[in-house]
């Protein structure tokens, strides 16, 4: 494709978009999707697969009262999961490593941090428990996507005879979309985005991961999805994340 | 049980000494900011904070301003409006006693208080340097299973107080929650709960099905004060919402020393202040 083409096509969608389209992609076939806290993309990327799948599969939003169905106050997203009710949810890192081990918690040497993260919300438990943990951070730099990660919130992988129905499925960034093998204990890259290259990407990480000879590029929204996204999805969205759906869609809280 | 003593907002964080170990609720659930506010200008001193599970700006300021020895929290963050900048400052210059849990651990330690037990088992957990850190949390072989089957126990959770908001109290003392039953949980696992609420309710809260289902009877409830929009500058569900821009401000002044004390001349050294 010639170089003003990219340009043009580019145009027609946000990143935010492009990684909207990604996650929800990765939501495929799930009955259940929980977000956690400070999640705009992957929120919107769930309210899209609910809407995709004409209602099939549920979406908890925490922070949401309207797209939140628990009435048993903040544990009950943590019994639901240790019972296999939820499919899927998402997980940041201030750091992530090869392993898919996370760190939301600071870096230095612990409890003597230089840089301290909010901390590790949910994230040792929910990645044990929840069969399709989406891995989401939109910088990827070697800054976050380390070779050892300085603090294990939650380890990308267990030893055998540890109650594990759960754990790592796919990395999503700004830059790619990586699978992760769990037998293999690593991950893959899968698809790059539109406007980088596997070179940009081997560049930006500072751990090591599998690649086919040729990667692939990752598809863009679909039209349809960039109508849902602007309109009914903006809306619901905008009630936990006004300012993420104003700068993004131009869309106003509802009173 | 004693009957629930309703007094007023400075009595109520007076009856809070120095060195408790109080409960808090999260940014989504009811946060008593009022209290707070009159527990900055008292000022409190040593206080031991247990987010449950995660809190923002409450915790946030009550570090700033002095008033905390220790906290326990599976976050401290400002959600859409970025880190918190007081507890993150008080983390990287040593100068708070902090320990890292995860938020199904504090739930489930709260209910291990609830029922009058030792200890809680959790799944999950094994192999992050969250256990690796914590001395008080044991793993044990799941002593149930024929295979081997390692879980780990927590020890109970019992705070001297839950503080917390709601829009209701009646005058036997119970108090309408609605859906936000993390603050039931605090309230059965605390030693007392001090509560502020927007309203008095002329009637039993206990009376109907349909609000008794979302109510703390007054037997976990020691004292409520009157409070109204004493969420702010958070919301409380159905009534009004978090004031953004507000919290936009804060999250800017408190990334220095000076903005933060800027911030509290402006908005709660002064008692006359009331948003």
């Amino acid at each position: 494709m010639p170089a003003d083409a990219t340009v043009a096509k580019a145009a027609l969608w946000r990143r935010e978009e492009l990684l909207i389209a990604v996650l929800a992609r990765l939501l495929d076939g799930v009955d259940h999707v929980a977000v956690g806290a400070s999640s705009p993309i992957p929120g919107a990327a769930a309210l899209l697969a609910r809407a995709l799948s004409k209602g099939d599969t549920r979406v908890s939003v925490l922070g949401s009262r309207r797209h939140n169905p628990f009435t048993e106050g903040g544990r009950e997203l943590f019994d639901c999961a240790a019972q296999g009710r939820i499919g899927a949810f998402f997980l940041g890192g201030g750091e992530i490593d090869g392993q898919a081990n996370i760190n939301l918690v600071g870096m230095g040497d612990y409890p003597r941090l230089d840089v301290r993260f909010p901390g590790s919300f949910g994230s040792a438990y929910l990645y044990m428990l929840i069969p399709r943990v989406i891995l989401f951070r939109e910088e990827h730099t070697r800054r976050v996507m380390v070779p050892r990660v300085n603090f294990i919130s939650a380890p990308g992988t267990s030893d055998p005879g540890v109650h594990r129905p759960g754990g790592p499925y796919a990395l999503v960034t700004n830059l790619a979309k990586f699978d992760f093998d769990r037998e293999r204990r690593s991950f893959s890259l899968a698809t790059v985005h539109p406007g980088h290259s596997a070179a940009d990407v081997a560049e930006a990480t500072g751990f090591e991961y599998d690649q086919p000879a040729a990667v692939p590029a990752t598809e863009p929204p679909p039209p349809e999805w960039l109508e849902l996204l602007r309109g009914r999805i903006a809306d619901e969205l905008a009630e936990t994340y006004p300012k993420f759906a104003k700068a993004v869609f131009g869309v106003e809280a509802a009173a | 049980m004693a009957a629930t003593q309703f007094i007023d907002l400075a009595e109520l964080a007076d009856r809070i000494p120095d060195g408790a170990f109080l409960a808090l609720p999260p940014d989504y659930s009811n946060v008593p900011m009022a209290m707070t506010h009159a527990l900055l200008r008292r000022p409190a001193r040593d206080m031991r904070l247990l987010c449950v599970p995660t809190s923002g700006i409450q915790a946030d300021l009550l570090i700033g301003a002095g008033c905390v020895a220790a906290i326990e929290c599976a976050a401290v963050s400002l959600g859409e409006q970025g880190p918190a900048p007081r507890f993150t400052n008080a983390v990287v210059n040593g100068s708070l006693k902090f320990v890292d849990s995860t938020c199904p651990a504090i739930h489930a330690a709260l209910q291990a208080s609830e029922k009058g037990l030792p200890f809680m088992p959790l799944r999950g957990i094994l192999g992050s340097d969250i256990l690796a850190n914590r001395p008080d949390w044991k793993v044990i072989d799941n002593p149930f299973a024929e295979e081997k089957d390692p879980i780990v126990l927590l020890p109970a959770i019992r705070p001297d107080f839950a503080v917390f908001h709601a829009r209701w109290a009646d005058r036997q003392g119970n108090v309408w929650i609605g859906r936000r039953r993390e603050l039931m949980t605090m309230a059965h696992a605390a030693r007392r709960s001090f509560v502020t609420v927007e309203a008095v309710f002329d009637g039993d809260l206990l009376a109907e099905d349909e609000l008794a289902a979302g109510t703390i009877p007054g037997i976990y409830v020691d004292a409520v004060a009157l409070a109204p929009r004493g969420a702010w500058p958070m919301g409380l569900a159905d009534l009004y919402a978090p004031d953004v821009a507000h919290l936009a401000d804060y999250a800017k002044l408190a990334r220095s020393d000076a903005g933060f004390r800027e911030y509290l001349a402006q908005n709660h050294l002064e008692p006359a202040h009331a948003g």
